[in-house]
């Protein structure tokens, strides 16, 4: 990456006794495709009326091509929003309401023209120039949202829970229409969700957050198969979390937990510590007899193309496994349970994470 | 539903419009009237109108009436949207409940007592009574009733529509007359009628607050009355019912204009 677009350094921000953000530092570079995960009351928004300019941070520093935005209110940073609500203007057509930001520039009627028939079209809105805001349908403000953002040719694009408001066959088309336009702009997009799989199908990388602090940034395979931590190990996809203590033996190293061996990647944990690994289901091998730990199907749920299966292997413990397209496993059935080494993420024991070997159990 | 109750509900129905409405019928009618006595119809004319044109000191009534509600209602209507942007879009400021409390206040405080506490403060300060504590008054009366109009707007005006214009390179100034106002254009066009016909009618508070050169049509007609009534204040009082009622019809149509533009 060349020298960041945006830098955010150390911020922290407070409403009341309410920590928002705390010592949040993230990079986003030009043309990158960045996303801010995250469960409700996150801070996620916040960061992102941060940049805006309709919060300011506590303290920590956010630049923009190196210039330093604090002070910079809202109308004069080259950054514009896309908000949640869309927050159209009801009594403009939508001409006028992509209009608005070229008018505020004060661009000549030739080159409002032009810029608006062209965000028109990447829309394909062509038709709708003249149309009023409350006869357009839902998918269609979504994209009159959209062109009004990009109209002025902002330096970034912030995108607040931009298809949160869409059904789901509507949401998937308008994915690939997002990533077709930001391919297009060339703009950095960073885009705030709560929703997982639009972060790991949109964004080039995505910085995962909780409770006001970022709890790992790297790109969607990395945050999938190489989660940092336990918080997002179970927030990004499905996972089994299996407790246990790391054994290692040279160069191979393997977790011993209460059920049996699973044997898993290099890493920096000494030996006798006690350890997380987070296994996604399709990634353990489920078959009927051979090697592996044994387990009985205590449930199963048909997906389509897998099925998932709730194999119980200890008297406590019932792991998730994914059986693939075509196999039948019936209620009762034993079945064996392989682990590829790559197959999990080893996690360290974090503080305050005690409470929760129960849930990791289910 | 039978017959009789359907018969029952028309017949309740008339006799409360005619109830509410016959009084005023009535003086609209006798305003017509060639005769002087109110019992006696003698035929249609309008020299009471014609005569009421003569009348200097009428005519000067209704035009600092007039004067006054189109002053204190563009007062009252301005006051009113500033302490509403002030209470829908600053937050909890300090002593925000006081202000809410102080600004509808007069809403449930007898006129009587506003009046009078108006004339005590015009005395205790030393301020001569004339036009111009006129529309002090008028504007205390009606600027609690422009704010809760202009305010529930307010309300129901999404703030993310300024925080997106302002996104867009609009100083909060400009976004809020670019875009806030546009929205809540016509309660504050409703407020100003409100304002406007509330000053007209007003007798109360313009008894205490106003002064011997400025006397409104409503203070005329009451004192011309105790005297005994001429039909030339039956026309007087026509006309001004005309002008409330266009006004109301007004704000109605505006509202209206509102609803059909939301939908």
């Amino acid at each position: 990456m060349n020298a960041p677009l945006l830098s955010i350094t150390n911020v922290s921000k407070k409403f009341g006794a309410v920590v928002a953000l705390e010592d949040v530092s993230l990079h986003v570079g030009a043309g990158e495709f960045f996303a801010l995960l995250g469960p409700s009351g996150c801070g996620k928004t916040t960061l992102m009326r941060c940049i805006a300019g309709f919060e300011s941070p506590d303290s920590g520093t956010i630049a923009l091509n190196g210039l330093d935005l604090s002070g910079v209110p809202p109308y004069r940073r080259p950054v514009n929003m896309m908000f949640q609500s869309y927050a159209l203007f009801p009594h403009l057509n939508v001409f006028e309401n992509i209009a608005f930001g070229l008018r505020r520039k004060g661009e000549t009627r030739d080159a409002i023209e032009a810029r608006v028939s062209e965000l028109l079209a990447m829309t394909q809105l062509s038709n709708f120039g003249h149309r009023r805001i409350d006869e357009l349908s839902g998918g269609q403000k979504q994209r009159v949202a959209l062109a009004r953002a990009l109209a002025p040719r902002p330096k970034m694009l912030l995108l607040d829970e931009p298809l949160g408001a869409l059904d789901r066959k509507l949401r998937e088309e308008t994915q690939f229409q997002l990533k077709e336009i930001q391919r297009l702009m060339q703009t950095s997009f960073v885009i705030v969700t709560h929703d997982q799989d639009e972060a790991l199908a949109l964004a080039d990388r995505i910085a995962v957050m909780r409770a006001g602090r970022v709890e790992q940034v790297a790109g969607p395979m990395e945050i999938y198969d190489k989660p940092a931590t336990r918080f997002v190990a179970g927030f990004v996809g499905e996972t089994n979390f299996i407790e246990g203590r790391l054994e290692r033996n040279g160069g191979a190293a393997a977790l011993v937990a209460e059920f049996g061996r699973i044997p898993c990647e290099p890493c920096d944990l000494p030996d006798g510590a006690r350890a997380t690994l987070s296994v996604r289901p399709e990634r353990i091998g489920v078959a009927r007899e051979g090697e592996g730990i044994a387990g009985l199907v205590e449930n199963f749920v048909f997906r389509g193309e897998t099925t998932l299966l709730r194999v119980r292997v200890a008297e406590n413990v019932v792991l998730r496994a994914a059986a693939g397209y075509g196999e039948r496993h019936a209620i009762g059935d034993p079945v064996r349970l392989s682990f590829p080494p790559d197959a999990g993420a080893l996690l360290a024991e974090e503080p305050g994470d005690e409470g929760r070997n129960e849930r990791a159990a289910q | 539903m039978s017959a009789a109750s359907s018969w029952a509900r028309r017949a309740t129905l008339i006799v409360g419009f005619v109830f509410l409405y016959a009084p005023i019928v009535i003086l609209a009618v006798m305003s017509f009237n060639t005769s002087r006595l109110v019992s006696v119809w003698g035929g249609f004319s309008t020299k009471w109108y014609a005569a009421l044109l003569e009348n200097e000191q009428l005519l000067h009534s209704a035009k600092i009436s007039l004067a006054a509600a189109l002053t204190s209602a563009a007062i009252a209507t301005l006051l009113g949207l500033f302490a509403a942007i002030a209470l829908a879009r600053f937050g909890g400021f300090r002593t925000r409940m006081l202000f809410f409390g102080a600004v509808h206040a007069p809403l449930v405080l007898p006129e009587v007592v506003l009046g009078l506490a108006l004339l005590t403060c015009f005395v205790a300060l030393g301020v001569g009574r004339g036009f111009v504590t006129l529309v002090i008054g008028h504007v205390t009366l009606t600027m609690c009733f422009t704010t809760v109009a202009i305010l529930a707007a307010m309300r129901d005006c999404d703030p993310a529509l300024e925080e997106a214009a302002m996104d867009l390179g609009a100083t909060p100034p400009e976004a809020f007359v670019r875009v806030a106002l546009p929205q809540i254009a016509p309660a504050v066009i409703t407020a100003y009628l409100l304002a406007f016909t509330l000053s007209l009618d007003d007798l109360i508070i313009a008894s205490f607050a106003t002064g011997p050169g400025a006397t409104t049509l409503p203070m005329r007609i009451y004192s011309q009355v105790r005297l005994g009534v001429s039909p030339q204040i039956n026309a007087i009082s026509t006309l001004l019912l005309a002008l409330v009622a266009v006004a109301l019809g007004l704000a109605a149509l505006v509202s209206h204009w509102r609803v059909r533009r939301e939908r």
